[in-house]
């Protein structure tokens, strides 16, 4: 072999490579809107409901007995209204639609919403959303038209829960539900099939002609997965996507850019520093009131989140009208913080830190180390939690060990939905979690009016009797908080400006491929 | 060229030292193999992972302790690192290598889909490395000293130091946005069907970064070593004889200073599996490489085992291979044992 010779190939391999270059450089779809391309952050584990799946509806494959409309109220789905129950809390019922099959031609009937159920709860089955059912007793189908539910105690939220997608029992005879084909290859009753999911790389859906909803505009929706931030932000800019979800910062060049849109959603997915209630220095209610006074929330917005956000003060996010006490909230207001600190005793030293009885005011805050945006976060409390004379160094760790400290440690955590204030505050703030293993009730806060609150609004039938208790439960946690609730994110996407349609919802903590900008993708139509 | 029977009696006793080479090798193999089973489970329960709570994933927040407590059960997470490391290879052993519990799928299908891809992207970026090692190499030792020389090195050592993930981000921004040469990631564009044209160009990106963050080790090697074997006595002779300069170096001069390269060659393969890893995350690639990474931050493990068994495997294999060419090649060569 010669020198000249390799050099020849080495130039032969350029020019190869300078060769490939796509014609048009934007491997998009057919420009037609009649499919698109998404790119999401995560890719799903599965795609099977009774795993934990899309619970909250919006999953494109499957229906729930209710759906959610853009004002997040229940609206019917595969049931034929929205379920109600007895006078005493006890037994809901629910009546299915007649003439609904699945994609495989199955006719649904009352039997496979049983299946569904049942197989949540099976101890066997490892769901991911067997505690929402945690109040129901049994599920039954008197006939095939009909599903009863059957409670331990009154549980009003359950109505909420039943947007998850039901399956066919069929598909699951004779197999392990935890590691069934089911799981990669659904089938589904909902507006998109499944046509090919290439795991890691994309999933390509088609529409349900046959879909009882009446068929999408949209035929066909390829997801793609591309989990790093910079690598979405630069493909898109590439032109390789219709849409995508991206960090407020990433999606600001797009504002002014013709023929695309940013879309702000609102949430009610807050972030969140816990505070241990059993520290000598934050055993104090006033200590937590000044923590949540002194901190700056709308500058943490303008800057960490660059002004995509809204404070908070509690779990309960201001977009939730219908729950929402707009009293409910903490001034940034660092004279009244220091006098409170002042009268608890813990006085500012020559050093400026304050101590009481010899002890330092030390405050530990601990944040998941992957976790860009709860690090700055951290932070920013940190700083305006020293500037009241407390000492907060902020540690970067995993989740397990934020649990695991959670009695002499500060957190920045995350969670929150949109649908019922019990499933996120009842777990987080009831004291009779308090002290349990895993992530319920993290700060061990204890608080009988909080409780009360809550267990009145659980049980309530009446909506202006569960209006009231979840305005006495904001007043109450706002009195003694166990938490400095910082902020509910804005989640932002950029979208290409090709479809009619798309509507604003409110989003969960979790959103990906459900819920997000395209939530209600099989009622968009393309632009003419 | 004939083989006079002495060569051939030498030959023959060569190839059955190289054979128990092997086999000598592949009874070492087995218990590092098992230790490293072994000791990946005691890392994995060390960790400060739960796999149960990464399972959950954000659903953890607010999981009843009850519902927690038995998905434990289920998996059995609580036993002795021992019990379920002996549970595992009992089944392993014979060929079950179990579910995954964070992709819910059969451990052999989540490796069969994925492996595939894997594999080509390595072998594509090795070639292209080696080929750019042995070229670039070869060049700036044959004009030792002179511009083309300083650039290559200055570009080898500057490029040694750069981050594969800032490598493959700096390449997205410049061929797929800047250019628009070349996709951006992905094993076709999205709407398009699997075939061989749009795998080629979607893998080209990703397989030139690794093989550009590989080939600097390459380059210095095989320039290093060819300036030694200019000094050495049959490539002076050799010049002496006057034969042209290109001969020398191709001839004779690379001929010796490639023997060592294939030592090197299986020294680097953990290096290329890392730089995998971090190419199939920044240009979405479905390799097994993310799913390796998603299985350690799961402690998923039953896919975490049977990944680093293969892995192990592959380094083994990897070195046993350069030894026996090395052997081969070389006569001098003493073989352990």
């Amino acid at each position: 072999m010669r020198v000249r010779r390799w050099l020849i190939s080495v130039v032969v391999v350029a020019g190869l490579a300078a060769a490939c270059t796509s014609p048009d450089g934007a491997p998009t779809a057919a420009g037609d809107g009649r499919s698109i391309v998404i790119a999401a952050a995560g890719e799903p584990e599965n795609l099977n409901p009774v795993l934990g799946y899309a619970p909250d509806g919006a999953s494109k494959v499957f229906d729930g007995l209710v759906a959610r409309d853009a004002e997040l109220r229940l609206v019917p789905a595969l049931a034929e209204e929205v379920p109600t129950a007895s006078p005493d809390g006890l037994t809901w019922t629910a009546k299915l639609r007649t003439g609904t099959t699945f994609t495989d031609g199955t006719p649904l009937t009352a039997q496979d919403v049983v299946f569904t159920y049942r197989t949540v709860l099976d101890p066997k089955v490892n769901s991911t959303v067997a505690s929402r059912f945690d109040a129901v007793a049994d599920v039954s189908a008197p006939d095939d038209r009909t599903v009863v539910f059957r409670l331990k105690y009154p549980y009003v939220p359950l109505v909420q829960h039943l947007t998850l997608g039901v399956v066919p029992r069929k598909a699951f005879e004779g197999v392990d539900v935890n590691s069934a084909p089911f799981n990669t290859a659904p089938i589904g009753t909902g507006p998109y099939t499944v046509a090919e999911w290439r795991k890691g790389d994309r999933l390509v859906l088609k529409a349900n002609e046959g879909y009882w909803g009446g068929a999408p505009a949209v035929k066909t929706v390829t997801v793609v997965f591309v989990a790093d931030d910079n690598a979405r932000a630069t493909r898109m800019a590439a032109g390789e996507f219709d849409g995508t979800v991206l960090p407020p910062k990433l999606a600001k060049p797009y504002a002014d850019k013709a023929g695309y849109r940013v879309v702000r959603n609102p949430s009610a997915d807050y972030r969140a520093l816990g505070i241990p209630s059993e520290l000598p220095l934050t055993a104090d209610p006033n200590v937590r009131i000044a923590i949540n006074l002194g901190i700056d929330r709308q500058a943490m917005i303008d800057t960490v989140l660059a002004g995509a956000g809204k404070p908070a003060a509690t779990p309960i996010s201001p977009y939730l009208d219908q729950w929402y006490d707009s009293r409910a909230t903490f001034a940034h207001d660092t004279a009244r913080a220091e006098k409170l600190l002042d009268e608890a005793g813990w006085r500012r030293g020559a050093d400026g830190k304050r101590s009481r009885d010899g002890q330092a005011a030390r405050l530990p805050i601990l944040y998941p180390a992957p976790d860009v945006l709860r690090k700055e976060l951290a932070l920013a409390v940190a700083s305006d939690i020293a500037k009241l004379g407390i000492d907060a160094p902020v540690e970067a760790t995993t989740y397990e060990l934020m649990l695991q400290r959670r009695k002499e440690a500060a957190s920045m955590w995350g969670g929150g939905e949109p649908y019922d204030p019990d499933t996120t505050a009842y777990t987080l703030l009831h004291s009779r979690y308090a002290g349990e293993p895993g992530y319920v009730n993290m700060t061990l806060y204890r608080n009988p009016a909080v409780d009360a609150a809550l267990d009145t609004a659980r049980r309530s039938l009446d909506p202006n009797a569960r209006k009231q208790a979840y305005t006495e439960f904001q007043q109450a946690f706002v009195a003694d908080p166990g938490w400095a609730f910082l902020a509910f994110l804005d989640h932002t996407y950029v979208l290409r400006d090709k479809w009619d349609g798309q509507a604003t919802q409110v989003e969960p903590h979790d959103h990906g491929l459900v819920h997000a900008v395209w939530w209600n993708l099989e009622r968009w139509t393309p632009k003419s | 060229m004939t083989a006079t029977p002495v060569a051939t009696a030498r030959t023959g006793r060569r190839g059955r030292a190289i054979g128990l080479l092997v086999l000598r090798r592949l009874a070492f193999a087995v218990p590092v193999l098992l230790l490293v089973g072994f000791a990946l489970f005691a890392l994995a329960k060390a960790s400060p992972f739960d796999p149960v709570e990464r399972y959950f994933g954000l659903r953890i927040i607010g999981a009843s302790p009850e519902r927690v407590a038995q998905i434990r059960a289920n998996w059995g997470v609580d036993q002795p690192v021992v019990e379920q490391y002996l549970a595992w290879l009992r089944h392993a052993v014979a060929g079950d290598f179990g579910d995954s519990l964070s992709l819910q799928q059969p451990v052999a299908q989540v490796i069969g889909e994925r492996l595939g891809w894997s594999v080509l992207l390595v072998s594509v970026g090795f070639a292209l490395a080696l080929l750019l090692g042995l070229v670039l190499g070869t060049l700036a030792a044959w004009r030792q000293g002179g511009w083309l020389d300083r650039a290559i090195t200055a570009t080898a050592y500057a490029l040694e130091a750069a981050p594969v993930f800032w490598l493959g981000l700096a390449a997205l921004y410049v061929f797929a946005l800047e250019l628009q040469w070349l996709p951006g990631g992905g094993l076709t564009d999205a709407g398009a069907a699997l075939d061989v044209g749009q795998v080629v160009r979607h893998l080209l990106l990703p397989a030139s970064v690794l093989a550009v963050s590989q080939a600097p080790w390459y380059v210095l090697f095989v320039r290093q070593n060819l300036l030694e074997s200019f000094t050495s006595d049959h490539v002076i002779g050799a010049r002496a004889r006057g034969l042209p300069d290109h001969l020398v170096v191709s001839g004779h001069a690379l001929r010796t200073s490639l023997l060592p390269f294939l030592t090197l060659l299986g020294a680097r393969i953990p290096e290329l599996i890392t730089g995998a890893l971090l190419v199939e995350t920044v240009f979405s690639w479905p390799g097994i490489a993310r799913a390796t990474v998603d299985a350690a931050l799961n402690v998923d493990f039953a896919l975490l085992g049977a990944l680093t068994v293969l892995a192990t495997a592959v380094v083994l294999l990897g070195n046993l291979l350069a030894d026996v060419l090395y052997a081969l090649a070389d006569p001098r060569v003493g073989l352990d044992g």
